[in-house]
């Protein structure tokens, strides 16, 4: 069965696949570890097809911008209920480097921390099956910010701007 | 009063929250969240599971209560608690009884009178505090009080730093004396003129006390005004990528501005702050609309008068002690001091709390302050009614006259109800109290803090007391580790151990014994930090430890 996924708004089956998911790697859009890039990069651009890639937590992006045009996804990877540096690092790619692609919240990820992903500018969203309903109604927990952030996706009203 | 006031979106977003939060209580309960996804939602709205109940942890922002705030507190301790709430030194009350299933229908009590829990723990950027004589100090450079609600706003819900690497404490104060200990916070904020005479602001970061006691250092020495947020989301995004994440005690900034050199840190914060510092963070609009909540109230046309003159000796006590500069003639800023010596420092009961809103009705404009050393202030009483405000205040046990002195203790709750701690702290307090009841030797001694915490995560901020009390578990038993010469002003240091831990009855002795010392060799006019630093701890050592103390 596909992964079933939260993007923009939408329950979707997953159209990516992970290195290694399948075999010999046939799936027409493909998610890197941050490694499997660095390790075997002129094979992956020979191989064609849409490329992601995968963050951890620890990982500075500028690690990967370089090539961030290569990449129609940049997925961030929260390792618990408390890992915030996706979060920074989300904006970071938004808003310093204009990442425009699909990122894509993996990992612990909840609908109790969806409004802040989405905010930062993640727009898809890797749930458990048990949240991924009741996840749609989180991206609208708040009807304002007191910030800016990055909210695209969001029926979002700034306050005092 | 001059105070922030909820609009509807303010409203809005508090109700959303206390909705929220019913929501994950009732999941938690189902047993559809776990403990640790719990664990790190309840701490965002101040709920922390303690040595024998929840404790919940109410947001004061920067101190500062309407009457209608207090009596709701005071109706939300006498029914959801055991009629009582603990003032904390980053100016918030605790309610130590609590249920847990009960908690949301307080946090929406709170909400109808435009308070809440947000983010009063877990690792995010907690209430913003500030000088409790804001706007009422004749030494002061501005009203800091505005540029609080800014950081307030800014930092509530901030969807990027609300899983930071630990906890992230702000204070920001706009007068010579610092009231709010800004040099032990993660961030301090001082306004301060710049080179060409305009207001701006210093940033110091890395302060913190805890297991590592470190004073903040200079980020940068004047930002302008309009940077304020850039800035501080500059700070936070280092942070929140390069703080430790690995080890709890290395997680605060100061680690990370110990690590880097405050050098190399100022570099990756300025950096990071040139590619945002122009993003539309802040208008000018925002401000002056925050300002005019803090306009001052409508002062009456008064001359300063004496208004001890003729009177009891205990009231003219009280009235120097408890009382201090108010900037508009004919008005005085009155302490009320929550260090009666039978009650546990900072506690306050419903009816104390019900009795002060009313009295902040008819003195001070409806208004009532926090203190950092965990008192509560009316910041606005006119002079000539300062002996029927005493009289009302002395009635109902509010009226101690012992601010600044030995027994006006910063006490964390040590413990008796908190489950991080070593050894106990209200207890030893009342020892002291016990042992020092002659306010004669009080008044004689003068300015002195004693700061006490219960274990090393230092919420009662021993670190930086004239004289510091830390409670340690030796094998079992409380046993308590002596400093001095500890401050937290704008002359802020660290104390010094002077020698092995004492045992809990060795504790008043110990003190008494370094006062001797103070009283012998102090200069006119010396303060005891000010002897301590003058000499050192080696004379004050020498007399405690030179012989045994009787049981």
């Amino acid at each position: 069965m596909p992964r079933r996924l939260l993007r923009d708004g939408r329950i979707v089956d997953d159209d990516w696949s992970y290195a290694g998911e399948i075999e010999n790697n046939t799936a027409a859009a493909l998610i890197l570890t941050l490694a499997q890039w660095q390790n075997e990069r002129g094979a992956w651009l020979k191989r064609g097809g849409r490329l992601g890639i995968v963050l951890q937590p620890a990982h500075p992006v500028e690690l990967m911008t370089p090539d961030i045009s290569r990449f129609a996804l940049i997925a961030a990877d929260f390792s618990g209920p408390g890992e915030g540096r996706g979060y920074s690092q989300a904006r970071v790619l938004r808003e310093h480097w204009k990442f425009a692609g699909e990122l894509r919240a993996t990992g612990h990820v909840r609908r109790d921390q969806l409004f802040f992903m989405a905010r930062c500018g993640f727009n898809s969203f890797e749930l458990p099956d048990a949240d991924i309903e009741a996840a749609r109604a989180a991206l609208s927990t708040f009807s304002w910010a007191y910030q800016p952030a990055n909210d695209a996706g969001l029926l979002l009203k700034l306050q005092h701007r | 009063m001059p105070m922030y006031r909820y609009d509807a979106v303010d409203k809005t977003l508090v109700n959303e929250r206390v909705a929220q939060f019913r929501d994950q209580t009732r999941r938690f309960l189902a047993g559809l969240l776990s403990e640790d996804e719990f664990r790190h939602l309840r701490l965002r709205n101040g709920l922390y599971v303690q040595r024998h109940a929840p404790m919940l942890r109410v947001a004061i922002p920067y101190g500062l209560l309407s009457s209608a705030q207090l009596r709701a507190l005071g109706s939300i301790a006498r029914r959801y608690d055991r009629g009582y709430g603990h003032f904390t030194t980053r100016q918030n009350i605790q309610f130590n009884w609590p249920k847990l299933e009960e908690v949301p229908d307080i946090l929406a009590e709170l909400a109808q009178v435009e308070m809440h829990a947000i983010q009063t723990s877990g690792n995010c950027i907690r209430n913003t505090t500030s000088d409790h004589l804001a706007g009422v100090t004749p030494e002061e450079l501005e009203d800091p009080r505005p540029w609080c609600e800014l950081i307030r706003q800014w930092s509530t819900f901030h969807p990027e730093f609300s899983y930071l690497p630990r906890k992230f404490k702000i204070a920001v104060t706009g007068a010579a004396q610092d009231r709010a200990a800004s040099q032990v916070h993660d961030v301090g904020v001082h306004i301060v003129r710049g080179p060409a005479g305009d207001l701006g602001f210093e940033i110091l970061a890395g302060g913190g006390l805890g297991r590592t006691p470190i004073i903040g250092q200079v980020v940068r020495e004047f930002l302008p005004r309009e940077h304020l947020l850039s800035y501080l989301e500059a700070v936070l995004r280092v942070y929140n990528l390069e703080g430790r994440r690995d080890n709890l005690t290395k997680a605060r900034i100061k680690i990370l501005v110990k690590s880097l050199g405050i050098q190399e840190f100022r570099r990756r914060v300025e950096a990071e702050w040139e590619l945002i510092r122009d993003g539309g963070l802040w208008t000018e609009a925002q401000i002056t609309r925050l300002r005019s909540f803090f306009d001052p109230p409508a002062y009456k046309s008064l001359a300063n008068i004496e208004p001890a003159a003729g009177k009891s000796t205990a009231f003219r006590a009280w009235y120097r002690y408890n009382t201090v500069a108010h900037k508009v003639p004919g008005y005085r800023a009155v302490y009320v001091s929550l260090k009666k010596p039978d009650v546990a420092p900072g506690d306050i009961t419903d009816t104390q709390m019900e009795l002060l809103a009313d009295l902040a009705d008819r003195y001070s404009f409806g208004e009532v302050r926090v203190t950092h050393t965990q008192n509560l202030l009316l910041a606005d009483v006119e002079q000539d009614k300062a002996f029927e405000l005493w009289q009302a205040l002395d009635a109902a046990g509010l009226a101690t006259p012992n601010i600044g002195t030995l027994t006006d203790m910063i006490c964390c709750p040590g413990l008796d109800f908190c489950s991080l701690a070593n050894a106990g702290s209200i207890d030893v307090a009342k020892l002291i109290n016990d042992r020092f009841d002659d306010y004669d030797y009080l008044y004689d001694l003068g300015e002195l803090e004693i700061k006490m915490s219960g274990c090393m995560n230092a919420c009662g901020h021993h670190h930086v007391g004239h004289i510091g009390i830390l409670g340690v578990d030796k094998s079992g038993e409380e046993w308590y580790q002596i400093t001095i010469g500890g401050a937290a002003g704008a002359d802020a240091s660290l104390g010094q151990v002077i020698g092995p831990s004492v045992a809990k009855f060795e504790v008043p002795e110990t003190i008494a014994r370094l006062l001797e010392v103070y009283v012998e060799q102090r200069r006119a006019d010396e303060r005891f930090i000010d002897t301590v630093r003058r000499l050192g701890v080696k004379p004050f050592k020498e007399r405690v430890y030179a012989a045994p103390i009787a049981a």
